[in-house]
């Protein structure tokens, strides 16, 4: 497929896409609203938000593999709105659960993310992010330089992990929707993995012949 | 089939990505993204309007009130019919609401067996007059950390129990629930052993709160509250109070019970409420008292459900963190 950058106007693309990423929180004001939240709209409002974090997340991480293997560069434009997104997402989810949840009983909070696993994996998804998104602006890249920016970065892989087993870790016994996101994140993180291990190899091929070719030289 | 659960918008109706690459299609885009969040709003609504036409409760009376009642607001009753755990029907809680309205619970009838010298078949109907009906509105509490208040309809199991006449070998009774994977879809999908079972300690089958019930809200039970019979344990977790039973058996020894099979480190043969005692993966010192008002309010849990005048004297000297 041919590299349609040039013919793509992002500025352009960029309003739809938020408006659509909007979308999610706007369904839940209108759910409430209309008294369509259920009978425990703290439960409803605390799945949601969380669910469309890792949609988030799984949206953000699966820039890169599109981008190389679709061969559109453009799509790296759209990455940050994405991350961004998760980042707003998670920052509902976890204030549904320090004010409507938890009621700011800071000692019950602090109990549950030391006490209970599923908590402290949530938790620390979430704070995993706030640094990333704290250096989200280009001023920060320019700042870090892109080789610190990106080691730092990479922190959202832990973050996806973390969160995937959060949702794992607090289901009862129906794990279908966990284990789909679970798979998502292990093909993104997997494609990932391979792609390093395969540049690996060529590098050290590449070593090789070089050293090959000195000594017959 | 398998019928799908549509928990907020499904991903599938979120407008992808390619519809945004010509940006001359791009206001049609949203267009339709604003209308699959508009027919999913909807689609929520029609199928709480479907349970409200298929479901066929009538009206059950005339009505003794009872001294166990709490004197607390009842839960309104429309969330106590579309809120419910009952995994035969799905594991979302507004699933049940949708997947069993046309579950079929006439004619039924419960066998009562095991360790009794009357051994009997039950027809519903038969059942129900069995005893004068009574109003009772207990707390209920989820161990998932929330309540409601129900007036229930019911008599006491002792009844029952009474009539089949209990051997003295009868230490323990077993319950049974309806299953058939035809009316019951997405049973095998639940994560959990069906049919559901569930047991008690025949002291505590024959604790006066313990209620075999017919109905709440002056009405026959809904399907998904668990019609057309259950039982109603108010001092235990609401797993406890097992629904829609076809079978009780007395035993000799203890019964096994479905989410202690499941997982037996966090769901225990007695789980009673309990404050001191957290579930493995969250506190039990409160929960949301779902009251009909916007977020419910956080209240905290009392022992045994605040029904321990009449039942602690049956867990004298037991170590209540080692039988949770």
């Amino acid at each position: 497929m041919k590299d349609l950058s040039r013919h793509i106007n992002i500025r352009w693309l960029k309003p739809p896409i938020f408006l659509v990423c909007l979308a999610p929180l706007a369904h839940l004001v209108w759910m409430g609203f209309h008294d369509e939240l259920g009978a425990n709209p703290v439960e409803y409002i605390t799945h949601s938000t969380g669910t469309w974090t890792l949609v988030g997340l799984c949206a953000t991480l699966s820039i890169t593999p599109l981008r190389r293997i679709l061969k559109q560069n453009w799509l790296i434009r759209l990455r940050r709105m994405f991350g961004l997104f998760a980042f707003f997402y998670v920052s509902l989810h976890f204030t549904t659960w320090v004010w409507l949840y938890s009621g700011f009983d800071v000692h019950a909070m602090i109990a549950d993310v030391y006490k209970r696993p599923f908590i402290t994996a949530g938790f620390t998804a979430f704070v995993l992010l706030i640094p990333l998104a704290a250096t989200s602006t280009s001023g920060m890249i320019r700042r870090l330089g892109g080789r610190r920016w990106q080691m730092l970065h990479n922190l959202i892989y832990i973050s996806a992990i973390a969160g995937v087993t959060h949702y794992y870790w607090l289901v009862k016994s129906d794990e279908t929707v966990p284990l789909r996101f679970a798979a998502v994140v292990a093909v993104l993180l997997g494609y990932r993995a391979i792609r390093h291990a395969l540049q690996r190899k060529q590098q050290a091929a590449a070593a090789k012949r070089s050293r090959e070719s000195v000594y017959s030289a | 089939m398998l019928i799908k659960k549509p928990s907020d918008i499904p991903y599938s109706e979120v407008t992808p990505n390619s519809a945004y690459m010509n940006r001359r299609k791009f206001l049609a885009g949203v267009a339709v993204a604003t209308g699959a969040v508009t027919l999913a709003a909807r689609s929520v609504s029609d199928w709480f309007e479907s349970a409200r036409v298929f479901a066929d409760e009538a009206k059950l009376g005339p009505l003794a009130k009872s001294p166990f009642s709490t004197d607390e607001p009842p839960t309104p009753a429309k969330d106590v019919e579309s809120y419910n755990n009952y995994y035969e029907f799905g594991t979302g809680k507004n699933d049940p609401s949708r997947n069993a309205t046309k579950f079929v619970t006439s004619p039924w009838s419960v066998s009562v067996e095991g360790e009794v010298n009357k051994p009997r078949n039950f027809d519903i109907e038969q059942l129900r007059k069995l005893a004068p009906l009574e109003e009772r509105i207990y707390r209920h509490r989820c161990v998932e950390a929330w309540s409601i208040v129900v007036p229930w309809i019911g008599y006491p199991f002792s009844v029952l129990a009474k009539l089949v006449d209990p051997k003295p070998s009868a230490k323990f009774v077993a319950f049974q629930s309806y299953y058939d994977i035809k009316q019951m879809p997405l049973g095998p999908r639940a994560g959990i052993a069906l049919p559901y079972v569930e047991g008690l300690r025949i002291d505590e089958a024959m604790n006066p709160l313990a209620l075999l019930t017919f109905g709440m809200y002056g009405e026959t039970l809904p399907n998904q509250d668990g019609a057309p019979v259950r039982m109603v344990l108010p001092w235990k977790y609401g797993f406890k109070s097992i629904k829609s039973i076809v079978k009780v058996r007395f035993t000799q020894n203890m019964p096994p019970t479905t989410w202690n099979l499941a997982n037996a480190h966090e769901y225990g043969f007695y789980s009673n409420v309990n404050p001191q005692v957290d579930h493995p993966r969250w506190s039990q010192a409160t929960e949301r008292r779902l009251d009909g008002s916007f977020f419910g309010k956080r209240i905290k849990t009392l022992m045994f459900n605040g029904y321990g005048d009449q039942v602690a004297s049956m867990y004298n000297g037991m170590d209540l963190r080692k039988y949770y």
